[in-house]
């Protein structure tokens, strides 16, 4: 207490803190993001172990073996689909039941709120078939998933073939404690949010869907299989849910001990795991899939089937089968054998995955960073604005206090009231990012030539950078204005208004966090009406979030080996865009209204301080 | 003054009919910083539900209010929304009118004082002038209907706004001098939620100065005085109970209500402290750390009595502040009301230390709040260990807060008896330290 009560050492402190404010804030930076560098190094973060005992060991005698019926399978589902013009419904019900399932259906339709360019859809209409094996030796009160979607053009095929030949292959197994779902979904995740809508009841997005007319116990797990070839060279794991949830680090962790038993190469974010982290290749390479998966992560939306699930506290995969030009090829049975392994290991769970973290990054599959490791990187970065809003603080309440300690706030009383007409006008216009561009869709669409798509996302550009007009109108009614004391509360609100944005975002998606920190700090931090114009508005405006956005794409496709053009970057940005919009409306991710609604508001307050007049 | 007043109110109604006419206020009802399961309106409903049907409503361990709320609810269930409007205006009004009274009081004593040169030469900084004091009425009506905390409270129906309707009009027939209505109502809070128990030294302390009796042991007149309220108190109290007991038929609310209150059985998460506490102890230990956290909310009285013997408004809000830190199921209502009694004590800014820190605290731990329960009860990623700590962060910043409004008050009393800048004995000037 005697910090919070001693006038003198708390001055003393203050003064340190003032004085040396820019110093400080400069290391913490610097410290931050060496911190964050050092993530990526193996030797300072932790192995990758099983902590669930339940799974503890690969002891599971894998014996499936119908890999070519699989395939046989795959060409007739194939062929049926082709028949049917989509989704082969009674084909799919017929051999289901077939192979001794309890087969239901769910029918779904959604309109979207503006037509999908990217999937080219914008009124859905599907069934999702699901056959239940009911578990033989217990009361059926839990139960996995493994499902697959039948996409439009041939390339899941072989999942779908694999996934009712492990239906009938399982089914004849007298270990399964759990009941286990085999779906098949249409239209991916539109299909998978409807179905997991309609098992849990609820009806969170507005969807039309039909009740479930079978329902077996509480899902544990899931898992999500994409094959589109015959045989694969490698197995990828995508983990990355909706809102950058992320699965239990030990359905990771088994994943990655059955590829090591079966023999099968097994990749992250797409890249192969390296031993050489002492060399600089090594370790760039680390640093690249630890910021890809910050990257998707950070885009919040479900990278896969699975991330519907997280949602309903259902840990989830997708294995995605890769097969490119390398020698070693793994054909269907391996795959099936390690789909049972992993299947007989969950299997054996007692209680839902939760021994192991949910808060990870993820550098390679044997190496994580828990959350204790990653959060002082934002906390280094984060601690700048407290710093700064303490500095401004000390000046506020200037002239400096009296040797007690006595402060004199009767000033900054009256700035406050005048400081809330920008904070008001930025949140409404922050307000209107978000309703506008799907509203005035209509509208735009009549009155200039583009499609709807377009016409949603150029509106949002246009109310964006129509937000950047606004400290010239604001000030007409700001009544304090032009005084020094009032920029400065200004600062002082919109540095608290960040630090608690941030460090909420950061709990609930890390790297949207990080990544926003990273960027919006430096200009928080620097930020006075005082610095040149013209140099510090260009600043400004490379870092705010729509730039960040631009650049997030150029990045995650420089890290993913496939450099864009400026053109296709450009494109790219704008589908980014009408993604996230359709993400929001579709599955409720919450990236777009939290960026619209708060990260943008609070940065055109930045934008307000440095016209200040 | 009454046109500033009418047009608030104006305002804060429409907030709330707003809100209640939105879809957020089926999120917000169900929020555990909200509402508790005392005074959470689903749990009204319910009773309700089983009274209808003839069952006693505290039968299944749901319903937990005293009879009196349902019985007033049997008659006003179409009207809720109304009901609880009107209890938000009505706190506002009480305190308004209570403040505006309290002031008048307070404004007499330093004229008094000024007159007979009672303070030092050096503080006539400290010295409140009417300019100031003019708008504090109006300010703690606003404090109290345009709070986040109030809104929400409001528009979760949860019953503290019936509760803190209560307290406000003790306080107003206790700053008024009517020593019957405080009576009866400090016995309606109590019988309500028990712990306004403690606002009765209060009471005791502010009625007997308006009346000129000694506070002093060893007079006749005294113990004369606390007979005659005790009577009156216990009187009401005992009448309210027995009433209840002829509506009902049984004893049944007594466990429900009182025996609920004490025990803490429901361990559902909410901003207070016994939650976590006793879902991790060992259930022998339980009694006793019972007793001490039952203990704790009470003990404070007789210390905070004696030193603010000659300002029970004071005491009044310090104590408020207490029980809605160390209730057993505290919500964000009870905040809310003792915050509306800041404005009063805006003369001691100058000797605040920490509000700014304060406020900041209490702004991010409210912004904390759903995001990690969101994290712990819906994404499953958290648990229960980061929602506590929110919720110690928040009671810590909240005591920090009281303890710097009681420092800061005890302060500006020291400084109007020994002058404002205090001499060392050397003669240099001296500084205060708080050790």
């Amino acid at each position: 207490m005697g910090l919070l009560s001693d006038p003198n050492r708390r001055k003393a402190l203050i003064n340190l803190l003032t004085r040396l404010n820019a110093p400080i804030c400069g290391m913490c930076y610097i410290a931050g993001i060496v911190w964050f560098m050092g993530l990526a190094f193996e030797p300072f973060i932790l192995r990758t172990y099983m902590s669930e005992s339940a799974m503890g060991s690969t002891m599971v005698e894998e014996r499936f073996s119908g890999g070519e019926r699989a395939l046989l399978t795959a060409k007739e589902f194939g062929v049926q689909k082709n028949k049917a013009g989509g989704m082969p419904v009674d084909w799919l019900v017929e051999t289901m039941k077939a192979r001794g399932l309890e087969v239901y259906t769910q029918t779904f339709s959604r309109k979207l709120p503006f037509p999908d360019e990217n999937k080219e859809r914008f009124m859905v209409k599907g069934t999702n078939v699901y056959g239940i094996f009911r578990a033989p030796r217990t009361p059926r009160t839990e139960s996995l998933v493994l499902s697959a979607q039948c996409s439009e053009e041939n390339d899941n095929n072989q999942a779908v073939g694999l996934l009712l030949v492990m239906a009938q292959y399982l089914r004849n197994q007298v270990y399964w404690a759990k009941d286990i779902i085999f779906l098949v979904n249409e239209h991916d995740q539109i299909g998978m949010h409807a179905w997991l809508e309609g098992y849990h009841n609820t009806n969170t997005t507005g969807m039309d869907y039909s009740p479930l007319q079978g329902r077996a116990g509480a899902i544990q797990a899931a898992l999500s299989l994409e094959l589109s070839s015959d045989v694969v060279t490698s197995l990828d794991i995508v983990f990355e849910g909706l809102n950058g949830q992320l699965p239990n680090l030990d359905f990771v962790n088994l994943f990655n001990a059955f590829c090591q038993k079966i023999g099968v190469l097994c990749t992250i974010q797409g890249k192969l795991q390296r031993n050489d982290w002492d060399s600089t290749s090594g370790y760039s390479h680390a640093v690249q899939t630890m910021m890809l998966m910050m990257l998707k992560q950070a885009s919040g939306s479900s990278w896969g089937d699975h991330g519907l699930f997280l949602r309903y506290h259902v840990e989830a995969i997708t294995i995605k089968g890769i097969n490119s030009h390398r020698q070693y090829k793994t054909d269907a049975t391996t795959v099936g054998r390690l789909l049972e392994g992993m299947f007989r290991k969950l299997n054996n769970l007692l209680e839902r995955l939760h021994q192991s973290y949910f808060f990870y990054l993820l550098p390679s599959l044997s190496h994580m960073a828990p959350i204790s490791y990653f959060m002082p990187a934002f906390g280094l970065i984060a601690v700048i604005l407290l710093l700064r809003a303490l500095d401004l603080w000390a000046q506020i309440t200037a002239p400096p206090a009296t040797q007690d300690g006595v402060a004199d706030v009767e000033q900054s009383s009256t700035s406050v009231l005048s400081v809330l007409t920008p904070v008001v006008i930025s949140h409404l216009t922050g307000v209107a990012l978000y309703t506008l561009p799907v509203r005035f869709q209509e509208i735009a669409v009549e009155h200039f030539p583009v499609s709807e798509t377009e016409a949603v996302v150029l509106t949002a550009i246009a109310v964006y950078t129509a937000g950047l007009a606004l400290p010239h109108n604001t000030h007409r009614f700001v009544s304090g204005e032009g005084t020094e004391q009032g920029w400065k509360v200004l600062k002082l609100v919109a540095v608290l208004h960040l630090s608690v944005l941030l460090g909420c975002t950061a709990l609930l998606n890390f790297s949207l966090g990080f990544i926003l920190a990273l960027t919006l700090v430096p200009v928080a931090a620097g930020v006075t009406p005082h610095a040149p114009k013209l140099p510090t508005a260009v600043i400004l405006v490379v870092l705010s979030p729509a730039c960040i956005l631009l650049f997030s794409v150029f990045v995650f496709h420089e890290l993913q080996e496939t450099p864009l053009s400026f053109q296709d970057g450009w494109l790219l940005f704008l589908s980014v865009i009408s993604q996230g919009i359709l993400d929001h409306t579709l599955y409720g991710s919450l990236v777009f209204p939290l960026v619209a609604l708060l990260v943008y508001p609070c940065w055109l307050l930045f934008w307000n301080i440095l016209f200040w007049k | 003054m009454a046109t500033p007043l009418s047009l608030l109110l104006i305002v804060a109604v429409t907030i709330r009919a707003a809100l209640f006419r939105s879809t957020l206020a089926h999120l917000i009802a169900e929020r555990v910083e909200v509402t508790s399961p005392l005074t959470a309106w689903k749990r009204v409903v319910e009773g309700l539900a089983l009274l209808d049907l003839g069952v006693s409503p505290y039968a299944g361990d749901v319903f937990h209010e005293t009879p009196l709320i349902i019985y007033i609810f049997h008659f006003l269930v179409d009207y809720a929304e109304v009901t609880f409007m009107l209890a938000d205006v009505m706190v506002a009004v009480a305190l308004y009118y209570a403040v505006r009274d309290y002031n008048k009081q307070v404004f007499r004593k330093q004229k008094f004082a000024l007159e007979a040169d009672r303070y030092p030469a050096d503080c006539h900084e400290l010295v409140r002038s009417p300019a100031e004091m003019h708008y504090v009425p109006l300010k703690v009506a606003m404090f109290y209907l345009l709070n986040p905390f109030t809104v929400l409270s409001c528009v979760a129906k949860s019953t503290c706004g019936l509760n803190n309707a209560v307290v406000s009009l003790f306080i107003l027939s206790t700053v008024k001098g009517n020593v019957l209505l405080s009576a009866i109502f400090l016995a309606l809070a109590t019988y309500q939620s028990i712990y306004p128990l403690t606002l009765c030294a209060a009471a005791l302390l502010y009625l007997m100065q308006r009346q000129f009796i000694p506070i002093n042991a060893c007079r006749l007149s005294f113990w004369w005085f606390v007979a005659q309220y005790a009577f009156m108190y216990l009187g009401s109290l005992f009448v309210m109970v027995g009433l209840s007991f002829f509506l009902l038929g049984s004893w049944d609310f007594l466990p429900a209500v009182y025996g609920f209150i004490l025990s803490v059985p429901d361990l559902t998460p909410n901003i207070g402290l016994f939650w976590y506490f006793f879902a991790e102890m060992f259930e022998h230990f339980r009694l006793f750390f019972l007793c001490v956290f039952q203990i704790n909310v009470f003990i404070y009285t007789v210390p905070l009595s004696i030193k603010l013997k000659e300002h029970p408004v004071f005491l009044i809000f310090m104590q408020l502040a207490i029980m809605a830190i160390f209730k057993s199921y505290p919500t964000v209502g009870d905040v809310s009301l003792y915050m509306a009694f800041l404005p009063v004590w805006s003369h001691l800014s100058r000797f605040l230390r920490n509000v700014s820190l304060v406020s900041f605290v209490l702004l991010t731990c409210s912004a904390l709040f759903p995001v990690l329960w969101h994290l712990w009860i819906y994404a499953g990623s958290a648990n229960a260990n980061f929602y506590y700590a929110t919720t110690l962060i928040f009671n810590l910043a909240q005591i920090l807060l009281m303890c710097d409004y009681f420092y800061a008050f005890l302060r500006r009393e020291h400084h109007l008896v020994h002058g404002l800048y205090p001499k060392r004995k050397d003669g240099s000037e001296a500084t205060l330290v708080l050790k």
